[in-house]
């Protein structure tokens, strides 16, 4: 029964760095950058719908549209004034300007929000269902794993099927021959952020509700997480990024109730360095052999 | 082109330098007033306590002033509950000249503002930060509040004492040197006292968002009360995730469980029959603490915490140290440092935090600690 229970727990941890990796992994998978300043914006989406929600009493609907709306513009923003102009520069440029932001974004909302901590209303509401004795799960776990598998799936079918997500395919493998062939690479590549960042958003909301706790550093630490379980489910994969962040969870839950609470990230990356050894592209990360 | 870039930089430079000079500008603020100065987290997470200190200390000082005599001015600097900061902040301080430090609110920054202080012979009293790191081996550095090692043993004796419970689980954060402390410390004396302690689990500054393992292990282990010698955000999640799993044993914290109560959007329901071990109740009715808190709640709009009530203890403390020590404006912080140190290890003091307090050579502070429990989202003393 602890053994069911501490699966359980790990599985709702895991929902939530799943949900913040889809994010990392569709931006990832496209533009072909990290985008560290991603555990920012969920935390300014966080913000957002606390402020609807708790300050303003809207209903949660609102809160969550208008947090989706803040952070799709702030993504789109943020793209075109601190990503767009280095299009052309190295990775480790953007990947610099992307640290930079987000500490950016953590001291402005430091100032304007205060660092005093706020506890967030769980937009789901406090309950759960309790499945036999001691085996407990929140209707928030729930939620977050339904959200997550309808993005997985809406995902891979809009960048599978649409004109939009072929654009967006086609971007990802070759730039130049993507504008050869009448691709605004531009448009496409801003596009890609706002989903990226409304995705954010939701997983921003999310996060709070199962861990209430928001402070303008509350996405930096559940941000490298989910960028770890991307990476471990393969960097650019979609159904990678849940089911490494699911694992994640789990392999974290594990290691703390079985080996020991005080060493229990170490275990975590330990376990993500085997799996990197044994299968250098993640766990369904595809292989691209590239040609001389 | 290249002309103008060196226009550029000479104008750069000279801007500089300008603003170099400029600091100083600021030292001859008048000789006829004592400066404290002190350093906190204004801002950041741990803002709570650095407000409160702040908060606090500035009504003593209003206060002290009205009186005519002695004159204070208080100059406090935000060090984000950074050690770098910190000293950055206590930097600020010493071109401003301070004269005495009220050291710093939290207890990692204090540890590095007290090598500076003891290196620079300053006076300090720190309101709040409770490790014995702070004042070990600096016969300038003085505490206001517990020391870690009294919380820790004082919390195992209050809790045997009054049979609170008797299987007890611990939960700490092993990266905190606050939290460690008092850990270490209750484990000594609940060994002593033959406590039995069935589960001890840790979390760190990175994974302290979920507690389901840690309040399974204790649930588990039938543990009755659980101590938590932590500061309040995680305590609060810690309250939050024992209701949704539908584990209500007794929970007991320290005085960085103090703050809860003012969180903003945190339901109190959950805090309620939380106990702590606090040195200030602002419930109490004695003259001086209902004065403060009446002060406190015009200015802020809010009730002041043990925070606010060791810093206005800590500026009374050095007021009547100065008065007894005959301290004048015109003497040097050294000057003042020795006077001080012969005061605080002598004298006696009574204050909102408690009555008859005295100081060992080892800067530690000797009072009694009072038990409190939360009964309806306020302070409630349990004695």
């Amino acid at each position: 029964m602890e053994f069911l229970s501490n699966v359980i727990n790990g599985i709702s941890l895991g929902s939530i760095y799943a949900i913040i990796a889809l994010g990392y992994t569709m931006v990832y998978g496209i533009a072909k950058m990290l985008n560290f300043a991603h555990g920012d914006v969920i935390m300014v989406g966080a913000y957002v719908c606390f402020f609807m929600t708790s300050r303003y009493d809207m209903p949660v609907v609102v809160g969550i549209l208008l947090s989706m709306f803040v952070c799709t513009v702030l993504g789109i923003v943020i793209e075109r004034l601190a990503y767009k102009p280095l299009r052309q520069a190295t990775s480790l440029a953007v990947l610099i300007t992307a640290i930079g932001m987000s500490y950016f974004l953590q001291n402005a909302a430091q100032l304007l929000w205060t660092s005093n901590p706020k506890v967030f209303k769980s937009v789901v509401g406090d309950g759960g269902i309790q499945i036999a004795e001691g085996l407990y799960v929140s209707h928030v776990t729930l939620v977050t794993i339904a959200v997550c598998v309808i993005i997985m799936i809406g995902l891979t079918i809009f960048t599978g099927k649409t004109k939009m997500g072929k654009a967006m395919r086609a971007c990802s493998e070759d730039k130049g021959a993507a504008q050869l062939m009448g691709i605004n690479v531009n448009t496409t590549i801003s596009i890609t952020f706002a989903i990226g960042s409304a995705l954010a958003a939701i997983a921003g909301v999310l996060l709070c509700s199962a861990y209430p706790n928001l402070v303008p550093t509350t996405g930096s630490m559940p941000g490298i997480k989910a960028f770890t379980a991307a990476v471990f489910g393969g960097i650019g994969s979609i159904p990678g990024a849940l089911i490494g962040g699911v694992l994640l969870g789990i392999i974290e839950i594990f290691a703390k109730a079985y080996i020991s609470t005080e060493i229990s990230d170490a275990i975590v990356f330990a376990v993500l360095i085997v799996v990197l050894l044994v299968k250098p592209t993640g766990l369904l990360g595809k292989k691209i052999s590239e040609k001389v | 082109m290249k002309k103008m870039k060196k226009v550029v930089c000479l104008g750069l430079i000279s801007a500089m330098m300008l603003s170099a000079f400029a600091g100083c500008g600021k030292k001859d603020s008048g000789s006829d007033v004592i400066r404290i100065g002190g350093t906190g987290p204004l801002t950041g997470d741990a803002s709570v306590y650095g407000q409160a200190a702040k908060r606090g200390a500035e009504i003593a000082v209003e206060e002290i002033n009205a009186l005519g005599g002695l004159q204070f001015e208080l100059n406090y600097q935000d060090d984000t509950h950074d050690t770098e900061k910190a000293v950055n902040a206590y930097n600020v301080l010493k071109d401003w000249d301070v004269q005495i430090s009220l050291g710093s609110v939290t207890t990692n920054p204090c540890i590095a503002t007290a090598a500076e202080t003891y290196a620079d012979r300053i006076f300090a009293l720190t309101p709040s930060a409770s490790s014995t790191d702070v004042t070990k081996g600096k016969d300038n550095m003085f505490q206001m509040c517990f020391a870690d090692p009294n919380q820790g043993s004082a919390s195992a004796q209050y809790i045997n004492d009054k049979q609170l419970g008797t299987k007890i689980a611990i939960i700490y954060k092993n990266d905190d040197a606050y939290s460690t402390g008092i850990y270490e410390t209750f484990m000594d004396k609940a060994a002593a006292l033959g406590i039995n302690v069935v589960s001890t689990t840790t979390f760190n500054t990175d994974s302290q968002n979920d507690f389901s393992v840690q309040l399974n292990d204790a649930k588990n282990a039938g543990a009755d009360l659980v101590f938590l010698p932590m500061y309040y955000q995680a305590a609060a999640l810690i309250l939050d995730q024992a209701k949704k799993m539908n584990y209500a044993p007794k929970f007991f914290g320290v005085d960085g469980m103090d703050g809860i109560l003012t969180l903003e959007g945190f339901d109190t329901t959950l805090a309620e029959g939380v106990m702590l071990l606090t040195p200030f109740s602002a419930d109490a009715t004695d003259e001086k603490t209902v004065n403060f808190v009446t002060k406190y709640q015009e200015k802020h709009n809010e009730i002041p915490n043990q925070f606010a009530a060791d810093a206005y203890d800590c500026v009374y403390a050095i007021y009547e140290a100065c008065k007894k020590g005959e301290v004048t404006a015109d003497m040097s912080a050294e000057e003042i440092c020795d006077i001080m140190i012969a005061q605080f290890t002598t004298m006696s003091f009574d204050g909102l935090t408690g009555a008859g307090m005295t100081w060992g050579t080892n800067g530690e502070v000797t009072k009694a600690p009072k038990g409190m429990v939360i009964q309806n989202g306020v302070y409630v003393g349990l004695d």
